[in-house]
């Protein structure tokens, strides 16, 4: 079984990012970059569906400029068998993500296609259900376990009130949750090697797909701060504070 | 054109944040239509024509749809789409099942988790984390959208909608339903609850956590949240996860208790009215967003909370 998993390169989860001066965007140049969270924890399962003798090979594939290249070293620095960097310059949205990925896995015909749930940064939660959509494939969405089956995969997903699990046809889709594993560290000497591994570059018009954007952000602005509070000194006060002038008791 | 609302329901009653979407809804000025999907749904279509501003409740009604998939999910509404100028959920971990889904298959832009709607084709929603707010215009003639439930009102009852059906076809062979293990609680649910408690991994264990918290939330009669670190190390269920990556909550209070304040963590509750944050570190970043921040062992603050509300309450 070959496995495709798509890696973005997102700001960093501990960066709080800033915005530009005319407010057109965030300012992300000179910002520490790395892999999209969930990304990794769809790489580490992809990768250890592999170590259990259920997978064949794992692809590594991400959309976007030559910088997306350094999460494609991480990617097979972890493990991957090969990576792929589809470069364009667009303006990338969920349902162009998608349609590059489609074109993508008819190259490489894939038998299970691994995302994230979310990318970080959009926060979106799209691209996933929007590919198998365009396959015309089965979904897993925000999956916490998957099983291999003969022709299927058993997923554990998450809904509200509790978890849920489903049978997948494959080829199918399934993005991850954190909670799928606790992705491997990355050793030094396994990056290294990284570096020499070569990076398969395919331009985003040689797929022949209009990845173009539906959606013009218009602004971005900081969100309305919250007033200034004030530390209490006892429980007592806490309670009186919360009775008399919040008035939520 | 008419806007068509995906109902959150559970067999027997509307979500709350389907109400809270309708409000949302009335902000295009068309007339409401309300889809409940499931299996035996005539009392939750029922209670939905009752919603003020609703001119038509559609019942997708069929046995394989008890358990919805979003592949026969998506299908039933790509089928209709041609009526509506918008498809609109709330921000539910359903909705995000299905809604991308069913955006791809009509070729058009989802717009997730708005907040506010700006024009007829432009709206406000978070993005990093909440750190950022977007304003974003669409280009597609169909508008897929989540709404952040927290960011609306309910809709109360004062209509009389009519009542119809659509046609159900059989399920999709791409994907099987095999079973789901709810979380039973007797506490009021985390996304609509006036009150929510929080507890973080300081709480040491699934035993404390729920010896700690629980009797504060009884006091309170509010939900209790969670951190996604408390949630990994197994001392709360998932779905207890407040966050980015969670439930977005915003209730009248929010009492973080042993919570860091993470900016993941953060994103999902600093629209609470009042927030109250126990915490031993002084300079935890939680104290930045709340509004009255105790320093204090949460071993003794919380028991001593608990004992102070039931005494000074005024009943
Ligand atoms: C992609 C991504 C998504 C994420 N999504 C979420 C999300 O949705 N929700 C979420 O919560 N997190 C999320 N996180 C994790 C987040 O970054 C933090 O790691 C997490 O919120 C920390 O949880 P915590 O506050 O319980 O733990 P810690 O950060 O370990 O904080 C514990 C706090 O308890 C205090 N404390 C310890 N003992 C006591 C005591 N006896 N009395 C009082 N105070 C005490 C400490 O001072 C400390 O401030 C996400 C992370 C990533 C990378
Ligand atoms: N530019 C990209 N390159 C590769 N994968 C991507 C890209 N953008 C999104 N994805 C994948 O799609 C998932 C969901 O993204 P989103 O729908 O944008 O939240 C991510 O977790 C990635 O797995």
């Amino acid at each position: 079984m070959k496995i495709l998993v798509a890696v973005k390169r997102v700001v960093d989860f501990n960066v709080k990012v800033r915005i530009k001066p005319d407010g057109s965007d965030v300012d992300i140049a000179g910002v520490k970059m790395g892999i999209n969270p969930f990304d990794e924890n769809a790489l580490e399962e992809a990768l250890r569906l592999k170590e259990r003798g259920k997978a064949s090979e794992v692809v590594a594939v991400s959309l976007g400029g030559t910088a997306n290249q350094d999460v494609l070293r991480h990617a097979l620095a972890m493990g991957a068998d090969r990576a792929i960097l589809v470069e364009t310059e667009v303006n990338l949205q969920p349902l162009g993500v998608a349609k590059l990925l489609k074109a993508v896995v008819e190259r490489e015909q894939p038998d299970l296609i691994l995302l994230g749930k979310q990318a970080i940064d959009s926060d979106a939660g799209q691209a996933g259900q929007m590919l198998a959509a365009l396959l015309g494939v089965g979904q897993g969405v925000a999956i916490s376990a998957i099983e291999i089956w003969d022709e299927e995969i058993v997923v554990t997903r998450e809904i509200d009130g509790g978890t849920e699990t489903l049978a997948l046809r494959l080829p199918a889709v399934v993005t991850a949750d954190l909670r799928l594993n606790e992705p491997r560290y990355v050793k030094l000497p396994n990056l290294m090697m990284a570096k020499k591994k070569p990076i398969q570059t395919i331009s985003a018009a040689e797929l022949g797909v209009d990845a173009s954007p539906r959606l013009t952000q218009l602004k971005v602005a900081d969100p309305p701060p919250r007033k200034p509070g004030i530390k209490v000194g006892s429980v007592q006060e806490l309670v009186e504070k919360l009775r008399v002038e919040a008035k939520v008791l | 054109m008419s806007v068509l609302i995906l109902a959150e329901h559970d067999g027997h009653k509307l979500k709350k944040v389907t109400r809270q979407a309708v409000t949302a809804a009335r902000s295009w000025q068309a007339s409401i239509h309300i889809l409940i999907v499931g299996h035996h749904i005539a009392a939750v279509a029922q209670e939905a024509a009752g919603i003020a501003g609703v001119t038509e409740v559609i019942q997708a009604d069929a046995a394989h749809l008890a358990h919805p998939l979003a592949e026969d999910v998506a299908g039933l509404l790509v089928e209709h789409a041609g009526h509506y100028q918008v498809i609109l959920a709330p921000h539910t971990r359903f909705s995000k099942n299905v809604l991308p889904r069913t955006a791809a298959l009509l070729d058009v832009a989802m717009i997730a988790d708005v907040i506010a709607v700006t024009g007829p084709k432009s709206y406000l929603r978070p993005i990093y984390a909440g750190n950022i707010t977007a304003t974003v215009e669409s280009s597609d003639t169909i508008q897929i959208v989540t709404v952040r439930a927290s960011s609306y009102a309910a809709v109360t009852d004062d209509g009389t909608a009519n009542i119809a059906s659509w046609a159900v076809s059989a399920t999709t062979p791409l994907a099987r339903w095999l079973g789901e293990k709810r979380n039973v609680s007797d506490r009021p649910e985390l996304a609509t609850a006036r009150a929510v408690v929080s507890g973080g991994r300081s709480l040491g264990s699934a035993e404390q956590f729920e010896a700690v918290l629980a009797p504060l939330a009884e006091e309170l009669k509010a939900a209790l949240g969670a951190t996604r670190a408390a949630v990994d190390a197994g001392y709360a269920p998932n779905d207890l996860q407040v966050g980015q990556t969670g439930t977005v909550v915003a209730p009248e209070l929010y009492i973080a208790v042993g919570v860091s304040g993470a900016i993941q963590h953060t994103a999902g509750m600093k629209d609470s009215k009042v927030i109250v944050a126990i915490n031993q570190d002084p300079d935890a970043p939680i104290f930045q967003v709340a509004d009255y921040g105790l320093v204090a062992n949460l071993f003794e603050a919380v028991p001593a909370l608990v004992a102070a509300l039931r005494t000074s309450a005024p009943r």
